[in-house]
């Protein structure tokens, strides 16, 4: 068997390869995304981006009610929108087997909350699996299909940010090859979940958890390592690998499955140690169960609720020891936060928000980076599709001179993920408010990833385009205007007259991410600033583009630059310039 | 020479500089080495010209993805002010490699604050031995000034008790054909300087 080094994302793909998965079906979501973006390398997988992750989980479902084993793979906060078909599929069980990738986000990285996913595996009554590193990842994977099968059950298979993005070393195996071919098989009282069937399935349901904590006993995936005779720890993921990082000499539970408990293990193991840590980030979710089996443990009294662990956090939660750093830098370094990239067509829309002084309630995607100065034109950012809601309803209870100020912000994947919903809801509802759709033609913020109004597949098939403006209009939105985001002036015409409108409007901003690489053409000759010209007035400075630097040293009181590295020509800079000091530096281009 | 039974790599810079290709070279050359390797990197909004750093630990068992605060054995910096910001993170007995490149962040590029004076100087008070490279000069001696990060692992490589031949087997397998002899190049340009 050859090996290789793999994330957990790849190694969770190729486990689903090697079980012989034919549907995979997510929405993107750090740091999950690139579980789909590696099965969509294997042939015999069907993989798709959905609209939003309810849609991911009820499309999985279908591929398993016929017969086909069948992946779905989210963030943690994707699992809010798709516990909906979540809680239920539990009841119903599955026909191919069914496993739901949760990553977690501890710390934040790169996320609005964070949540813990174990949570929904109780309150949905599905058993859970958790990777320590890239081979569990694989494994687990494999197992979790046939597990899946054999309890009749869907499967979580949960893991945060330090597993899903940390590469080890994984031996690969050979693909199942005897599973039956997908059908279709009539049976009612099984996926039909109507009151009289679904009684008797949650009894089902019920059973099967105590079948699978009795089985998870007796499984390697559960497992004792014997050290000391004094200290032992409870521990499952990424904690488990700090705690041998910190406790080299404890004795360890290390649970892979940590829904449903391994009882009578956690039971034969407790009641060896004087002293009995857990150890997990977030919340005390096995602690809590353990303590209520009678046993006094060592958790999240010493360690954070808040953020994700650390060897270094461990260390002095645990043992009250800490290392004070052998170099200490001995100035505050300005801070590096991401930026909209040059070029970025969000830039102008919220430059104009800023100076029309909108209340923008924000979404999620890149221009939620429009909250940074010197945009600084972001009020709210609460979840997907939150923006058009929470526009709705400022917009009934303000007043007239108020309620005209708020404009809701929602790029085009995130407003076909929920935003549509919200949309219907102020059409409806007589909401004022006005939206505008940053229409960039992919799902950015992710990586670049295919949406229903992109024109290609996650496999990079051309499918049909969603018309945003006929969407629009046909919720009953009658104003519906386009503009260039780049042409600073129009667009900022364009939102302050629907801003004014006493009706609902939608304004769409388009113009594709510059970093779609099949758009390349729209990179134009970096431009040039004539020193002769620059006053050192600093307009170009309020559009924070990563492309212009100041120069505090030049001129008579400073002057900027462009980076010919970094400009890609959008012009934006160019038409805030009063003293056309901006010209293209491509030759005969020159003003 | 590092020769440590654990050894814990840290990469700091910006994105787009290619970090994460420099550490999964590194990383490939190691687990072909025949050691246990783990790699670790925040992604998912980097690409926005944000801080990244990537953690590369490798050895006979590695335990934790990421390297136990102050237990980084070589500081690899990308740009001037991110190696200095890690420095906290370095080992007493630490190494460092910097690329003497700068890159201003945002509140520097709008005005409203300086990009630290004397960096290099600064860096190489605190750590003595502490090695600052012109990666621009050796890219551009390789003829493609891409090559940055391969002519910086150039560097690293000869802290590290690896055979050449891997490096060379590592790239050609990662690097995309058409790019391959300029990195080659600039690896080998790095390593000799």
């Amino acid at each position: 068997m050859s090996r290789a080094i793999l994330s957990g994302n790849e190694a969770i793909a190729r486990g689903a390869f090697e079980a012989g998965v034919r549907a995979a079906v997510a929405y993107p979501g750090t740091p999950s995304t690139e579980i789909l973006e590696n099965t969509s390398q294997y042939p015999s997988i069907n993989s798709s981006w959905a609209p939003n992750e309810k849609v991911a989980l009820e499309v999985g479902i279908g591929s398993c009610f016929g017969g086909a084993r069948s992946l779905v793979t989210m963030k943690h906060v994707g699992l809010n929108v798709a516990a909906d078909p979540l809680f239920t599929l539990s009841y119903t069980g599955v026909r191919g087997g069914l496993v739901l990738a949760v990553a977690d986000d501890p710390e934040m990285h790169s996320s609005q909350n964070e949540q813990d996913s174990r949570h929904f595996a109780r309150a949905a009554k599905v058993p859970m699996f958790e990777p320590a590193d890239s081979q569990e990842a694989l494994t687990f994977t494999r197992l979790a299909f046939e597990a899946s099968e054999q309890f009749d059950t869907p499967i979580l298979l949960r893991t945060t940010t330090r597993i899903a993005h940390s590469k080890s070393i994984v031996e690969l195996g050979e693909p199942v090859t005897d599973l039956p071919a997908p059908s279709l098989q009539k049976n009612p009282p099984k996926f039909v979940m109507l009151p009289g069937n679904a009684r008797k399935r949650h009894v089902f349901v019920e059973q099967r958890l105590r079948d699978m904590a009795e089985w998870a006993a007796s499984q390697p995936f559960n497992r004792i390592e014997d050290r000391s005779a004094d200290v032992g720890v409870i521990t499952s993921g990424v904690a488990y690998q700090y705690a041998r990082e910190v406790l080299p000499e404890a004795s360890v539970l290390k649970l892979g499955l940590v829904y449903p408990l391994p009882v009578s293990l956690v039971q034969e193991f407790a009641a060896r140690f004087k002293t009995l840590y857990v150890i997990e980030e977030l919340e005390p979710f096995i602690e809590d169960q353990v303590k209520a089996l009678g046993f006094d443990v060592i958790g999240k009294q010493k360690l954070s609720l808040c953020g994700e662990l650390t060897p270094g956090r461990l260390r002095q939660g645990l043992l009250d020891e800490s290392t004070a750093p052998a170099f200490s830098p001995d100035a505050d370094l300005p801070n590096r936060p991401p930026n909209m990239c040059p070029g970025c067509p969000h830039r102008g829309v919220f430059y104009a928000l800023n100076r029309l002084k909108a209340f923008v309630t924000g979404d999620i995607g890149c221009y939620t980076l429009g909250f940074m100065p010197p945009l600084s034109a972001m009020d709210s950012c609460v979840c997907m599709g939150a923006s058009v809601g929470n526009a709705a309803g400022l917009n009934k209870v303000l007043g007239e001179d108020e309620k005209q100020k708020v404009v809701g912000v929602i790029g085009d994947s995130t407003f076909l993920h929920t935003g549509i919903n919200g949309l219907m809801d102020m059409v409806y509802n007589g909401s004022t408010a006005t939206l505008v759709i940053l229409d960039n033609r992919i799902t950015a913020m992710t990586g670049r990833q295919e949406n229903p109004a992109s024109g290609f597949t996650l496999a990079g098939i051309e499918s049909p385009v969603v018309n945003l403006e006929q969407l629009c209009r046909s919720v009953g939105v009658e104003h519906v205007r386009t503009v260039d985001p780049w042409d600073l002036e129009t667009t900022r015409q364009v939102i302050a007259e629907e801003m004014e409108r006493p009706a609902p409007s939608v304004v769409i901003a388009r113009g594709p991410c510059v970093l779609i690489k099949r758009d390349v053409g729209q990179r134009k000759p970096a431009l040039v600033i004539d020193p002769n010209k620059c006053t050192g007035c600093k307009a170009c400075l309020k559009i924070g583009c990563p492309a212009i630097e100041w120069q505090p040293d030049a001129g008579e009181r400073g002057q900027a630059l462009v980076n010919p590295l970094l400009c890609v020509g959008c012009g934006i800079c160019d038409q805030l310039c009063k003293f056309d000091a901006f010209s293209s530096c491509a030759a005969g281009e020159g003003k | 020479m590092v020769t440590n039974t654990m050894t814990n790599i840290l990469l700091a810079g910006v994105g787009g500089q290619g970090i994460l290709l420099a550490s999964e070279v590194l990383s490939e050359v190691l687990m072909q080495a025949g050691f246990d390797v783990k790699k670790n990197e925040i992604h998912g909004m980097s690409q926005r010209g944000g801080s990244v750093v990537s953690h590369v630990r490798f050895g006979e068992t590695v335990y934790s993805p990421i390297i136990p605060e102050g237990e980084t054995d070589i500081l690899f910096g990308f740009e001037l002010m991110e190696t200095y910001r890690y420095l906290p993170l370095l080992r007493k007995e630490g190494r460092v490699i910097a690329n003497q490149l700068k890159i201003m962040p945002p509140s520097v590029a709008t005005g409203l604050e300086r990009y630290p004076d004397k960096l290099e100087e600064r860096i190489a008070q605190l750590v003595p031995g502490a090695r600052i490279v012109d990666g621009m000069r050796l890219a551009l001696e390789a003829g493609d000034a891409r090559t940055v990060n391969t002519g910086l692992l150039g560097v690293l490589s000869t802290l590290l008790e690896v055979d050449e031949p891997l490096w060379r087997q590592a790239l050609e397998k990662m690097v995309p054909a058409k790019a391959l002899a300029a990195n080659l190049k600039a690896f080998e340009l790095g390593r000799d300087s």
